[in-house]
């Protein structure tokens, strides 16, 4: 039962706990969690850019990516940025509380299609919380993939969360780390402007990479057009989308984008499924 | 030879009461507050003897006739969803014990039930439910749990409503399939026939005649006749490539000029599925129940995202209502999501007529 939690009989959430938790910035933090019943724990399994539902008691749930790589057995991770009433919450939570959660549900990134290949990874604002379990997936089994490149723009300098971990990765061989601030500060060593200033440094080969982009959908859509033109295909193009999720199955309908049920469809997407609505006010 | 059966109209009790007897809980058509409900039924006396339904853009009216004919009316403000996809039901529960949370899973115990006077469009509606709840990889179990109990007697519509257009959606208003048994009314009676296993039984417990030719060509006349009224339709281009090359339209604007942004529309909708998920605590803060609830796309929760609302304004949720119905809904399950009922145009405060706009959008 158990072993497939996405089965209905198992639609109510099971009790998971906080065993640590990280400050990333004023309004942003990590929950790392872990299932109560070993049991349960065991059996679950999820992939990078799939997500779970978190249920704060009594309050609500939230639709929250999981950042940790998959092999991590010990626990996994949420990082959230504090918005709305659950949210604000979670982040009350103490080491030791107790909250549901249910899960993973959607489709995650294209970890097989992207062997042998160069993997452009391309994120603005938070965005960059979907990804980093991909590039932790990455990183464990390095020898599969070519050139691992992360692109992150955020608007102000002092938005950027996990500094330390950019400049770990960066230190990593065949690895590139790039970061664009629309607002420097003091001591931003990266480069100012919008997440395209960055893409002349990356070294693109079209046909080997495949990109993996996250984030605002205007910063997604200009990130497609520069791609497009360094001749990247569209097949080659994956996006995580974010809609009003409520159900996880493909049954609340707020999800909805066209014909697409965005928690069950995607999250993430292949660029030609999508791109015909994306950037339609509306959708 | 089984669609020439005749059931006589004083026998027509005996089908509530074998039905009853075989442990189905009856619910039929009855007048309630001026509209015919589905409400349970024990009396062929309840059913709304004589009377006629006069619909239009935001009208609903009923009159009473001097006749014996209990179904010579096209529909109420409810299909049968409500009986499948409960208006608001709990999913789980979660109770703190000393810090820690215990989940369980609600429960379905509902009683198998015969729907008496089902509509084509309606059958039609819950095939629709029936790929969005059932067919997918994970089944949802409430769903399931009500749609199994159900038992269907179906009648073909012999006086459909000025509103109602199922002749151009395809979907009646003769009812096809997924009925248990299924009558045409005839002044005198009723043709019946029976297309499961569990209808055949309960079809040998009646007091039954053949049907004769007279009776034959008068159930397909009527039928015929019933299709041949009906003057409203959409547009006979392929919807979806229609709308979704028209989402600039001026026409988009100036029905959002008319429309309230209610949400009555998509809450007489048979094939509105959209719902939300609440939670609700007890007073105590110790128990909390999760429940769902019809939701509406005109609602500005529908399309919030942490800090913003994707749809805003009632042009965009106008547009995503009849993108969604007629268009996206052959993405998602191969047909359009809409049936031809005509509830959206009799029930809008506004008198919008839906099969006017996508016209109108589409030409």
């Amino acid at each position: 039962m158990v072993a497939n939690m996405r089965d209905p009989r198992c639609a109510a959430p099971y009790e998971a706990e906080v065993v640590e938790r990280l400050e990333e910035s004023p309004t942003i933090f990590t929950l790392r969690l872990r299932f109560t019943d070993p049991e349960v724990h065991k059996a679950y399994r999820f992939a990078p850019g799939q997500f779970n539902m978190l249920y704060l008691h009594g309050v609500g749930e939230v639709p929250i990516s999981i950042v940790s790589d998959p092999l991590d057995e010990h626990m996994y991770d949420h990082t959230v940025r504090t918005v709305g009433r659950v949210t604000r919450g979670l982040a009350h939570l103490p080491i030791g509380a107790r909250l549901g959660v249910r899960g993973p549900y959607g489709r995650g990134w294209p970890v097989d299609e992207a062997e042998g290949k160069d993997v452009i990874i391309a994120t603005g604002g938070l965005g960059c919380a979907p990804v980093v379990s991909v590039i932790n997936y990455i990183l464990r089994r390095r020898e599969r993939y070519g050139r691992l490149v992360v692109l992150q723009g955020v608007k102000h300098a002092n938005d950027l969360i996990w500094r330390q971990r950019y400049e770990e990765w960066a230190k990593l061989p065949n690895t590139q780390v790039l970061l664009a601030a629309d607002q420097a500060g003091p001591g931003w060593p990266w480069r100012v402007g919008h997440i395209p200033v960055l893409f002349d440094d990356a070294h693109i080969v079209a046909e080997k990479s495949v990109v993996m982009l996250c984030g605002p959908e205007g910063m997604m859509r200009a990130v497609i057009d520069d791609m497009l033109k360094r001749g990247v295909s569209e097949e080659a193009l994956w996006l995580s989308m974010e809609r009003n999720m409520q159900c996880g199955a493909g049954r609340c309908g707020h999800c909805q984008m066209g014909g697409k049920f965005v928690c069950k469809d995607g999250p993430v997407f292949n660029y030609p499924d999508v791109k015909a609505l994306l950037g339609v006010k509306g959708f | 030879m089984a669609e020439h059966q005749f059931l006589a109209r004083k026998d027509l009790q005996r089908l509530i009461d074998v039905l009853t007897q075989s442990g189905f809980h009856c619910i039929g058509p009855q007048v309630r507050e001026g509209a015919i409900v589905y409400d349970a039924l024990d009396r062929v006396e309840r059913l709304p003897r004589g009377i006629r339904d006069q619909q239009a853009p935001g009208s609903y009216r009923l009159e009473q006739h001097d006749d014996n004919r209990v179904f010579s009316w096209a529909n109420g403000p409810q299909a049968i969803k409500p009986l499948t996809f409960a208006p608001r039901e709990s999913l789980w529960h979660a109770q703190r014990n000393n810090g820690t949370l215990d989940f369980s899973a609600a429960s379905v115990h509902d009683e198998p039930l015969a729907v008496i006077g089902v509509r084509a469009c309606d059958l039609a509606a819950l095939r629709l439910h029936d790929r969005h709840f059932i067919d997918g990889e994970v089944n949802d179990a409430f769903y399931a749990a009500r749609r199994e109990r159900l038992f269907l007697v179906a009648v073909n519509c012999s006086h459909p409503a000025a509103t109602c257009f199922c002749v151009s959606t395809g979907d009646g208003p003769t009812a096809d399939e997924g009925y248990d048994l299924r009558l045409d009314e005839l002044d005198e009676g009723f043709l019946i026939h029976a297309a499961s296993p569990v209808g055949g039984r309960i079809l040998q417990e009646l007091f039954l005649t053949a049907a004769d030719d007279t009776r034959v060509a008068a159930a397909h006349q009527q039928r015929a006749a019933a299709a041949a009224a009906q003057t409203r339709r959409l547009p006979s281009t392929h919807l979806r490539d229609a709308l979704f090359a028209n989402l600039e339209h001026p026409r988009w604007q100036e029905v959002a000029a008319r429309c309230l942004s209610c949400g009555n529309c998509t809450a007489v909708c048979p094939t509105c599925f959209c719902h939300s998920e609440r939670d609700e605590p007890a007073l105590d803060g110790e128990q909390s129940s999760h429940y769902r609830q019809w939701d509406s796309c005109f609602t500005e929760g529908h399309s919030y995202i942490h800090g913003f609302v994707i749809r805003a304004d009632t042009r965009l949720r106008y547009r995503q209502w009849m993108t969604h119905k007629l268009g996206s809904w052959h993405d998602q399950y191969g047909r359009s999501g809409c049936v031809g009922c005509g509830r959206c145009i009799s029930w809008c405060p506004a008198a919008i007529d839906f099969t006017e706009e996508a016209n109108a959008i589409c030409s």
